[in-house]
C-alpha cells in the first residue's frame, strides 16, 4: 500500500468544520426540542381523540412516516415556494427536521401515555382530578419515562438523518465534508473524520439524554 | 335525611342490565357491607357513587350534591366521596406522601406547606408517617392499600367507598388494612364497602345489603340477617360462604 494519509486539511478547515459541527447540533437540539413539543401535543390530541386535531394528526404522522426524509426536504424547500412559501436553506432543513421528529414522536408518546394503568386514570377521577391534571401530574411523567429510550434514539437517528440536509446546501456537517472532500480530494480521510465526528456527537448525544431522563424524569419532584 | 341516597338507579352495559333501580340510604356515620356474587352489580354500584360509570337513569344524592343520570357536577360529587380500590392504584412516580399531598394540592389549592401537614397525620392515622418518603414499590401490598386510604383521607370525603380493598393482598397483610378500616368506623367515618370477609361486615357493619342480580334483594342490620336470612338467595349465598 502506498496511500499516504494526509490529515492535515483538519487544521486548515478547522473553523469550517466547527460551523458545521455547530449547525448539525443546532440542527438536532431545536429540531429534537420543538419536535417533541410537537409530538407532545399530537400524543395528547390523538389519545383524547380531540377533534379535529386528532384526525389532522394523523394524516401527518401518516404523511411523515411513509415518505422518504429527502423527499420531505425537497418538498418544503422546491415545492413550497410555487405555493408562495420562500424558504432559505437554514430555515427549510430545520422545519422539515422538526416536522419529521414531531411525526415520530407524537407516536412515541402516545404509546407512553396509552400504557397508563386504567386503575391509575380512576384514582385520579376518583380524586376529582381534572382531565388536564390527570394529564399532566398523572400520566406525562411515568409516560416519558417509559419512552424515553425510543424517544433518544428518534432524536439520534435524525441527528445522523440531518446529514440529508446537505442536498440543499445547508451547512451542516456533511455539507462542509464534501466541500472539503472537493476542494482537496482526500475523500477517504475528510469522510473518515466526517464518521468519527458523527459517532462522537451521537454518543455525546444519547449520553446527555440518558443524564436528562435520569434526573428530570426518574427524580419525582411535586408541583 | 341521608348522607348518601340513590333513587331507582339503573345502569347498562349494552344489553347487560347491571343495575335494575337501585334505591340505597346511607346516614351519616353508618358502615355499609355490600355483598353478593360475583357479577352481581357491586362494583358497578360504587363506581357508580363517584361518578366513575355514568347512569342510566335514576339519581344519585351524597350531601346535597346531586347527579341525575349524566346530569350534574361530577367533581363536586367526588370531592365529597373517597374511593379505595382493589389494586391500590397509587401513582408510582411519586412518594408515599406525594400521593397524598397532590390531590390537596392541586383540587383545593392546599399550599404545599399545608398538604405536607395533611400528609403527615393522613399517614399518620393509618400507621405510616414512617413512609412518608417511600416509593410505592418499596411498600408492602398491605402498606401501599394504607396509603391509598390515607390519600382518600386527605381530601376530607363526607363517605369512603372499598371495593374488596383486601382482595388482592396476601392473607397476612388483610388484617393490618382491616384494622385501619376498624379504625376509621370507630372514628364515625361514614363506608360503603365492597367486601368478602364476611366475618369483618358482621362485626364492623351497622348495614348489610346483599345484592343478586342487579337488585337489592335484601338489607338491615347484619347479626339479624346472618341469623334470620330473610330470602332462599342470601340464605343460598351465606350457605355458600363456608
Ligand atoms: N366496563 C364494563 N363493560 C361491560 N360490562 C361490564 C363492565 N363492568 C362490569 N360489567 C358487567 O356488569 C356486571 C356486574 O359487574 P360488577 O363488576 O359490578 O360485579 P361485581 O358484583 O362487582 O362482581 P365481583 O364480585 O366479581 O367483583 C357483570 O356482568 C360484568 O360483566
Ligand atoms: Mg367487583
Amino acid at each position: 500500500m502506498t496511500y499516504q494519509f494526509d490529515f492535515s486539511f483538519i487544521y486548515e478547515y478547522r473553523a469550517m468544520l466547527a460551523h458545521g459541527i455547530a449547525y448539525t447540533v443546532y440542527l438536532t437540539l431545536v429540531g429534537g426540542t420543538v419536535g417533541t413539543l410537537i409530538g407532545t401535543v399530537g400524543a395528547i390530541c390523538r389519545t383524547w381523540d380531540i377533534k379535529p386535531f386528532a384526525g389532522l394528526y394523523q394524516c401527518y404522522v401518516e404523511l411523515f412516516r411513509n415518505t422518504p426524509f429527502l423527499v420531505q426536504l425537497f418538498l418544503i424547500f422546491f415545492g413550497l415556494p410555487s405555493l408562495g412559501i420562500r424558504m432559505s436553506e437554514g430555515q427549510a432543513a430545520i422545519l422539515a427536521i422538526i416536522l419529521n421528529v414531531g411525526a415520530y414522536s407524537t407516536e412515541i408518546i402516545r404509546a407512553g401515555l396509552q400504557a397508563t394503568p386504567k386503575g391509575q386514570i380512576e384514582a385520579a377521577q376518583s380524586l376529582a382530578f381534572t382531565r388536564w391534571q390527570i394529564f399532566f401530574y398523572v400520566m406525562l411523567r411515568p409516560a416519558l419515562r417509559k419512552v424515553w429510550p425510543a424517544l433518544s434514539s428518534q432524536i439520534v437517528i435524525s441527528m445522523l438523518g440531518s446529514a440529508v440536509c446537505s442536498q440543499i446546501s445547508a451547512e451542516e456537517l456533511t455539507f462542509v465534508a464534501n466541500f472539503i472532500q472537493s476542494r482537496n480530494f482526500r475523500a477517504f480521510e475528510t469522510y473518515f473524520l466526517t464518521t468519527a465526528i458523527y459517532f462522537a456527537m451521537a454518543f455525546l448525544i444519547r449520553q446527555s439524554l440518558n443524564l436528562i431522563g435520569r434526573y428530570a424524569i426518574v427524580r419525582r419532584p411535586l408541583p | 335525611m341521608p348522607l348518601v341516597r340513590t333513587n331507582r338507579l339503573h345502569k347498562h352495559f349494552g344489553k347487560n342490565h347491571v343495575l335494575k333501580g337501585i334505591n340505597l340510604e346511607v346516614e351519616e356515620g353508618e358502615v355499609v357491607a355490600i355483598v353478593g356474587r360475583s357479577g352481581s352489580g357491586k362494583s358497578t354500584l360504587l363506581r357508580a357513587l363517584n361518578g366513575l360509570e355514568t347512569i342510566d337513569d335514576g339519581t344519585i344524592e351524597v350531601d346535597g350534591t346531586a347527579l341525575v343520570a349524566e346530569q350534574g357536577d361530577l367533581r363536586a360529587l367526588r370531592q365529597k366521596v373517597g374511593m379505595v380500590f382493589q389494586q391500590f392504584n397509587l401513582f408510582p412516580h411519586l412518594s408515599a406522601g406525594q400521593n397524598v399531598m397532590l390531590a390537596p394540592q392541586i383540587v383545593k389549592d392546599t399550599s404545599k406547606e399545608e398538604a405536607e401537614v395533611i400528609a403527615r397525620s393522613t399517614l399518620a392515622r393509618v400507621g405510616l408517617e414512617h413512609k412518608f418518603d417511600a416509593f410505592p414499590d418499596q411498600l408492602s401490598g398491605g402498606q401501599q392499600q394504607r396509603v391509598a386510604i390515607a390519600r382518600a383521607l386527605a381530601m376530607s370525603p363526607k363517605v369512603l367507598l372499598c371495593d374488596e380493598i383486601t382482595s388482592a393482598l396476601d392473607p397476612e397483610l388483610v388484617n393490618e388494612v382491616l384494622m385501619v378500616v376498624r379504625q376509621l368506623a370507630s372514628e364515625g367515618m361514614t363506608l360503603i364497602m365492597v367486601t368478602h370477609e364476611m366475618r369483618f361486615a358482621r362485626e364492623v357493619g351497622n348495614k348489610l345489603v346483599f345484592m343478586y342480580e342487579g337488585r337489592i334483594h335484601e338489607s338491615g342490620d347484619p347479626q339479624t340477617m346472618f341469623a334470620n336470612p330473610a330470602t332462599p338467595e342470601f340464605a343460598n349465598f351465606i350457605s355458600s360462604l363456608d
